[in-house]
């Protein structure tokens, strides 16, 4: 039985060299994601300064300056992102899981997967005929709200999830006591999915803060603080898109810094959330 | 078989009618095929089964019984390594099959499961055509060297699973579309086509219906001719009425093992006698 | 008063309108309503700008807009084929490379891995694609291009091969592709490994009992049981792939023609949108912006819509 043997001996070589390649392929893959913040260390570390944090860009082809006013940019579209998108998509996720009777409820879940899959520059093209053109300028409030409309497909199904993961026996503890569907709504399922849908916004957050081309357009860009609202507004995103293919090496310097400070920033968010939801699994929540 | 419908008479007396039917009083003593030793299992830190030690004879058909999660189905895959694959299983003691330790390292696993097969409670064929799920085994282990080769192996396993006028014209057709007891009998068939020494039954008639139950009762009868057949059930009637030896599992111990007219007629345990006269489980 | 509380919404019907709005459960009703109505009007609003705000494009154009191949703003000539050539090409060319690995990926996190291992190399690859798309490019001009420059394309260009001759740029559509196709990867990871693990594993256990090896048991049972899933998984790696901008837009070379050559430089709908919006010379150079942008848009909704029934027909087919 020479040949039984050398079948098997054909199939163990076949299911370890099957290992062997899959796991390379995991090993690459990984390693890219180690590559990319270890050369983000070694080129911009240096450059995250306190200067980096608190001076505004110098004019073009003077060396130093830093990007505060990126900084506190991209901060301000967050919050109007915020502001904006996530009502929207929390409140329509309620309808959704609460109320929505099966048609609706597909419809809605279909739309959100299409507003998903729109690629993000079309969003800012649609925030542009929408807002910047009527306005005749480029505004933070445009920017923030492309950024809204990006996060409103995740906070809705986000919402959707963690309020249909309550426990039936909550709802009705609730009803039974006497209570409203609103106040059960509010005060008992809500609270009780609170947890996921904060861990699920903390990562809606950090996948919006690095979107550059809606931004492109709406808020556009500026080397100067924007006051208020309504001016046009530098973030970390679109000054690292402008100085990495720009031809000046100081740029070139702070733009690698501006990757780390935002590749540390997403990451660390992402890392926490996940943390959270873990130990939320674990309690058995 | 027997025109005695077995669920009116007590369970004792269908036993040792059973064993007078078949006009033995006692099973042949064949040699011994799988030898328990001192057998633990572990999930984790939670120590599933305590000192297990029993002896399974060639061609005969042993059963183990007791209440559910005490430990018989963890046993029965063990024989063919298949916790193998549970995250923190952990067996410890000696399994020997034909005497050798299949824990031992050098055991090629993949051939100790051809050799030991299985057929589970859920009856589970692969979305594949009939045929194409008992030639399964017999492609992947490379048993067959042509195609005129593997449609006999096929008819010979339907054929042996009781199934084959059923489909014989219709081999082609996806195994999912058999009713819950033929799909049964297929995964008989699919087990049966690579020729194991030992079939393991894990419950393999709790989800069908009574016809069924005693079409599948019959073939383990006469398939023990051929094989060495470890049933795990919680239908104490199915034991006594296809089992030439049963072993009595409670609580990850097992608590007695012997002939199966004697567990039922004259039990040495008094835990035996409580379980098997229904006092409890 | 109890007994009208228990019954919840079907309770709510039988009672007055005055009393569930004092109760406050048609407020709430109404205004959950209110915004995933809101949701509806934006998705429908996307289809409604983006045609409406491109009137003389498709006036003076037509569907010529979509093969013609000359885009030139000062002659107000506009054709989005350079455009639509090199999406496509370095999508398809990133999902050739990703597919493979991906899967490759996800079949040793699912199948072939300790628990513990694929655990956290799981999180790995999530954080992975949590890296923004501008970061990527950053480190592709970096790090890619001149090796691009210097090694891969002199030795591609040397093997005489058809499509990969001409100058050596570092940029273009080869760069871009293997951009593209480490920021799909981890994509197809995620969604591959969903569908493999809702294989049930009484499959994979009938398969092992009959003496099958680990690979075995993947090849034969796992992966056709989720081949459906998987190629749902593909086409939203491939609608993901045709509307990434940032990273392509910093690699591609920005040459508005349809390059002959892979190792030269090209252009995709994304990118030209990204480069030149602001700086559009005319209203018409705008609107043929705004054009392709609807192009690219109805792209992607045509393959992620075939990409997610493919995916509910396996996750369905998998619970039943």
């Amino acid at each position: 039985m020479a040949s039984a043997e050398a079948r098997r001996m054909r199939r163990r070589v076949a299911n370890a060299a099957m290992l062997g390649l899959t796991a390379a392929a995991t090993v690459l893959t990984v390693s890219v994601l180690f590559f990319i913040l270890g050369y983000l260390v070694y080129q911009g570390g240096s450059s995250v300064s306190l200067s980096f944090f608190t001076e505004l860009p110098k004019p073009v082809g003077e060396a130093g300056g830093g990007m505060a006013n990126a900084i506190v940019g991209s901060g301000k579209l967050l919050l109007i992102a915020t502001l904006t998108g996530v009502p929207i998509g929390f409140l329509a996720g309620v309808y959704v899981a609460e109320f929505a009777s099966p048609v609706p409820a597909f419809v809605l879940r279909y739309a959100t997967d299409l507003l998903n899959g729109v690629p993000s520059i079309v969003v800012g093209i649609f925030v542009y005929a929408l807002i910047v053109l009527p306005m005749k300028q480029f505004s933070t409030v445009a920017g923030g709200v492309a950024l809204g409309i990006i996060m409103i497909p995740i906070a809705l199904r986000s919402t959707e999830e963690y309020l249909r993961s309550v426990p039936k026996s909550l709802r009705e503890a609730s009803l039974a006591l006497g209570a409203s569907r609103a106040t059960t709504i509010v005060r008992v399922i809500v609270p009780a999915a609170s947890g996921g849908i904060v861990t699920a916004l903390m990562l809606n957050l950090a996948r919006v803060a690095g979107e550059t081309a809606p931004l492109l357009f709406t808020a556009l860009n500026n080397r100067f603080w924007s006051r208020g609202w309504l001016d046009p507004t530098a973030s970390l995103p679109v000054m690292i898109f402008t100085y990495a293919i720009a031809p000046y090496p100081d740029w070139h310097r702070q733009a690698w810094a501006a990757g780390l400070v935002l590749l540390g920033l997403v990451l660390v968010t992402n890392i926490g959330a996940r943390w959270l939801l873990a130990r939320r699994r674990r309690a058995g929540a | 078989m027997s025109a005695a419908p077995p669920t009116t008479t007590p369970v004792m007396l269908s036993g040792a009618m059973r064993a007078a039917e078949r006009g033995l009083a006692a099973p042949p003593a064949t040699a011994v095929k799988i030898d328990v030793r001192g057998m633990h299992f572990y999930y984790g830190a939670a120590h599933v089964l305590d000192d297990i030690t029993l002896t399974v004879r060639a061609n005969q058909v042993t059963a183990l019984i007791g209440p559910s999660g005490c430990g018989k189905s963890t046993f029965l895959r063990s024989l063919n390594r298949m916790n193998d694959i549970i995250p923190g299983a952990r067996a410890e003691g000696r399994i020997r099959i034909d005497g050798q330790d299949i824990y031992d390292p050098s055991v090629d696993v993949v051939d100790l499961r051809r050799r030991v097969g299985m057929v589970f409670q859920k009856s589970n064929p692969f979305p594949k055509s009939i045929f194409d799920n008992v030639a399964y085994g017999l492609r992947v282990n490379g048993l067959v060297s042509s195609r005129a080769e593997l449609a006999g192996r096929v008819e010979e396993s339907l054929r042996q699973a009781a199934i084959w006028d059923e489909v014989k014209d219709r081999l082609q057709a996806s195994a999912l579309a058999l009713s819950g007891g033929q799909q049964q009998r297929l995964c008989i068939a699919r087990a049966l086509a690579v020729r194991p020494e030992v079939l393991l039954m894990d419950e393999p008639a709790s989800a069908l219906d009574p016809i069924a139950t005693q079409r599948i009762e019959e073939l383990i009868y006469d398939l023990k001719t051929a094989y060495t057949i470890v049933i795990v059930t919680h239908n104490m009637q199915q034991a006594a009425r296809v089992s030439d030896f049963t072993g009595f599992f409670w609580l990850g111990k097992l608590i007695e093992f012997n002939r199966t007219d004697r567990i039922f007629t004259a039990p040495g345990e008094k835990l035996t006698e409580d379980y098997v006269t229904g006092r409890f489980g | 008063m109890t007994t009208t509380a228990l019954a919840g919404r079907a309770g709510a019907a039988r009672t007055t309108f005055l009393s569930r709005l004092r109760r406050g459960d048609e407020v709430a009703y109404l205004l959950t309503f209110a915004f995933a109505l809101v949701v509806l009007l934006i998705t429908a609003a996307f289809f409604w700008q983006l045609y409406a705000q491109s009137p003389i494009v498709w006036d003076r154009f037509g569907t010529r807009f979509l093969y013609d191949t000359a885009w030139d703003p000062v002659a107000e000539q506009f054709g989005a084929a350079p455009f639509i050539f090199g999406t496509l090409v370095t999508s398809f060319l990133a999902l050739l490379l990703a597919v493979p690995l991906g899967v490759g990926v996800a079949i040793f996190l699912t199948e072939l891995a300790p628990r513990r291992v694929s655990e956290a190399t799981a999180l790995l690859v999530d954080l992975l694609a949590a890296v923004p798309s501008v970061i990527y490019g950053l480190i592709a001009i970096a790090v890619l291009v001149p090796f691009m420059r210097t090694t891969v394309q002199p030795a591609l260009a040397a093997t005489g091969l058809p499509f990969l001759g001409g100058p050596a740029y570092g940029v273009g559509y080869l760069t871009a592709s293997l951009v593209l196709t480490f920021m799909i990867v981890p994509f197809i990871v995620s969604v591959s490994r969903e569908v493999l693990m809702a294989v049930p594993r009484e499959q994979r256990e009938a398969a092992l009992a009959l003496g099958s090896t680990t690979w075995e048991t993947t090849w034969r049972i796992v992966l056709p049981f989720a081949r459906l899933g998987i190629v749902g998984a593909v086409f939203l790696a491939l609608g993901r792939a045709l509307g990434e901008t940032m990273a392509v837009t910093m690699v591609i070379g920005n040459r508005p023609e349809i390059g002959h050559s892979l190792l030269g430089p090209g252009y995709s709908m994304a990118a030209v949108i990204a480069n030149e919006f602001t700086e559009a010379t005319s209203d018409v150079h705008l609107q043929a912006l705004i054009a392709v942008g609807f192009v690219l848009f109805v792209m992607t909704m045509i393959i992620n819509a075939v990409a997610r029934a493919l995916i509910l027909v396996t996750t369905r087919s998998a619970r039943s």
